[in-house]
């Protein structure tokens, strides 16, 4: 096991380092780039029961170090992605991804991370119950610590894998979410989502986001995600996923130290197609300028 | 597409609010006219996506409208700087359609993708016939460029200060084998109802990765769900849903 090496849910990953669901498509358009196999693994694109267009353009407003997007879930339907976007993933990814699923109802939640479960290639259930694009799903099962708990019985009911819960900064109470997630079986949490956010166009009065509202990334949003990291994490006794406006290895390290036990990355993809093999890169050399000697032994470290 | 860090050579007005930016640097990924690149500002988050207007050598030419912060940044820039770009994004016009006497036609700052694409007409023996649309005289911008090209040129402005009063589709040539289009949506609309060809038509969405990654810019198709970034900015007439 190398220096940057880390297990999560009882799989070991070469390092701790995700590119996050929605950043990263369904891995292809980046293997054109890079290696994308020198990852830890990747969350793939959320996907739900039926094939979703998504909200109307724009979709992406900027922000002060950030961004927010209203993308609301466009993806081909599970039935599509298991047909179609999963052997083309095999070409050129062989490691175990990370399968992120969304819903609008706890049936469909189920049937969808049922039919991923069985894919060969999916190590992960990445549970997204905290998407804030979508009416009537995605957001509002991930704010109530009891539907997230029924999500979750629900998904480890018909499934085998690890099911990891992805949840909302959008509540008063995460900890509280979480730890009902964890009573309901689940094998890890990982957090946060994005933060509902808009902006307004000055020349228009109207707001830039044709769906009003969206979720808001990117590093201005770091300190949020790191501070709930923390917190969750040392109330539960299950791993971790921290993400939230990483951007550099100094951040995984941050995460880490804060309680993470592997962190995703997500709109940095976006404005830096190499960033995660950049940052994969550059840890060692972080790692010995703060005397690291393996990632493992700081998870939590700030606790 | 490639990152790599190109220099600002020069970066002056043409026209109100319109700037040539001229950068040097790896335009190897630029395969195509009609595609574009993504550029990275100092102190602003997402990149910008801006059109190719021509390229040469190891010189690349952007002429791009200020129209917010982001491209305020941009006309502030000064030579020798050095910015990172993704380059050769998009797909690009298909020039193996145009015939032998294809037509051009530009409103605003959707004319300059026009001009690499002329260029490389002209320079496999097509006959080009452009047609320039502006507001007003002193929007002019590109006129002379495009006829030291060798381009047959028509501007024409609204309110017909110069050139041929109207839009560019009163004045359409009696005959062409194929047009190519660039311009705000309601020229586009335009150009859809009054064009007796196939034709190709180039479409502006505020993206957030440009290489196709978000899903940001997506759009409903004949041919299904497009990304403008990585499926367009270029689609065919025959597959575009104007009113999707």
């Amino acid at each position: 096991m190398g220096r940057l090496s880390v297990d999560l849910c009882g799989l070991s990953l070469d390092n701790p380092v995700i590119p996050a669901s929605g950043t990263f498509g369904y891995g292809y358009e980046f293997a054109e780039l890079y290696d994308i196999n020198l990852l830890g693994t990747f969350s793939f694109k959320g996907t739900t029961r039926e094939p979703r267009f998504g909200n109307p353009t724009p979709r992406i407003a900027e922000c002060t170090s950030g961004m927010i997007n209203a993308v609301g879930l466009q993806n081909p339907g599970v039935e599509k992605v298991i047909s179609q976007e999963l052997p083309r993933l095999k070409a050129c990814f062989h490691k175990p991804v990370m399968a992120n699923v969304s819903g609008f109802s706890v049936e469909e939640y189920a049937y969808t991370c049922a039919a991923l479960d069985r894919e060969p290639q999916v190590g992960w259930l990445e549970v997204n119950v905290s998407c804030p694009n979508v009416h009537g799903g995605g957001m509002s099962f991930g704010t109530d610590p009891k539907a997230a708990a029924e999500v979750t019985r629900a998904v480890k009911a018909v499934t085998t894998k690890p099911v990891i819960l992805k949840l909302s900064p959008n509540v008063t109470d995460i900890v509280a979410i979480a730890q009902a997630c964890e009573e309901a079986g689940a094998d890890g949490i990982s957090l946060i989502n994005t933060l509902l956010g808009m902006r307004i166009d000055l020349k228009t009065k109207r707001p830039v986001i044709a769906n009003t509202m969206g979720g808001f990334s990117g590093p201005a949003i770091f300190p949020v995600a790191l501070r709930m990291v923390y917190q969750v994490s040392r109330a539960v006794k299950i791993p971790v996923v921290g993400m939230g406006g990483v951007a550099s290895a100094e951040d995984v390290i941050e995460m880490m130290l804060a309680g993470a036990t592997a962190v995703e990355i997500g709109a940095e993809n976006l404005v830096n197609p190499y960033a995660c093999r950049d940052i994969i890169q550059a840890l060692p050399e972080v790692m010995d300028r703060y005397h690291i000697s393996t990632l493992k032994e700081i998870i939590g470290g700030a606790h | 597409m490639k990152e790599s860090i190109f220099t600002l050579i020069d970066n002056l007005p043409l026209a109100p609010a319109i700037y040539r930016m001229r950068l040097q640097g790896d335009t190897s990924a630029i395969t195509a006219p009609g595609q574009f690149v993504n550029l990275q500002l100092p102190h602003r988050y997402l990149r910008r996506p801006i059109s190719v207007c021509d390229v040469s050598g190891s010189t690349l030419t952007l002429i791009y409208k200020v129209v917010g912060g982001g491209t305020a940044d941009m006309a502030a820039l000064h030579p020798g700087q050095p910015l990172n770009l993704l380059t050769g994004l998009g797909n690009g016009y298909d020039l193996s359609r145009s015939g032998d006497h294809p037509l051009l036609l530009g409103g605003g700052v959707g004319i300059p993708p026009l001009f690499y694409l002329a260029r490389q007409l002209l320079a496999q023996g097509k006959q080009v016939s452009v047609i320039l649309g502006f507001n007003t005289r002193e929007e002019v911008f590109l006129e002379e460029s495009f006829r030291q090209l060798g381009a047959r040129v028509t501007v024409t402005t609204v309110d017909g200060s110069y050139g041929e009063k109207g839009f560019v589709t009163d004045h359409l040539p009696p005959e062409y084998s194929y047009f190519y289009t660039c311009g705000p949506l309601p020229m586009l609309r335009a150009v859809d109802r009054a064009t007796a060809t196939d034709g190709e038509f180039s479409f502006e969405e505020r993206m957030g990765c440009g290489f196709g990654a978000c899903m940001g810019c997506s759009c409903k198709t004949a041919a299904g769900y497009k990304r403008i970034c990585k499926d367009g900015p270029v689609l065919r007439k025959e597959e575009i849903l104007w009113d999707a």
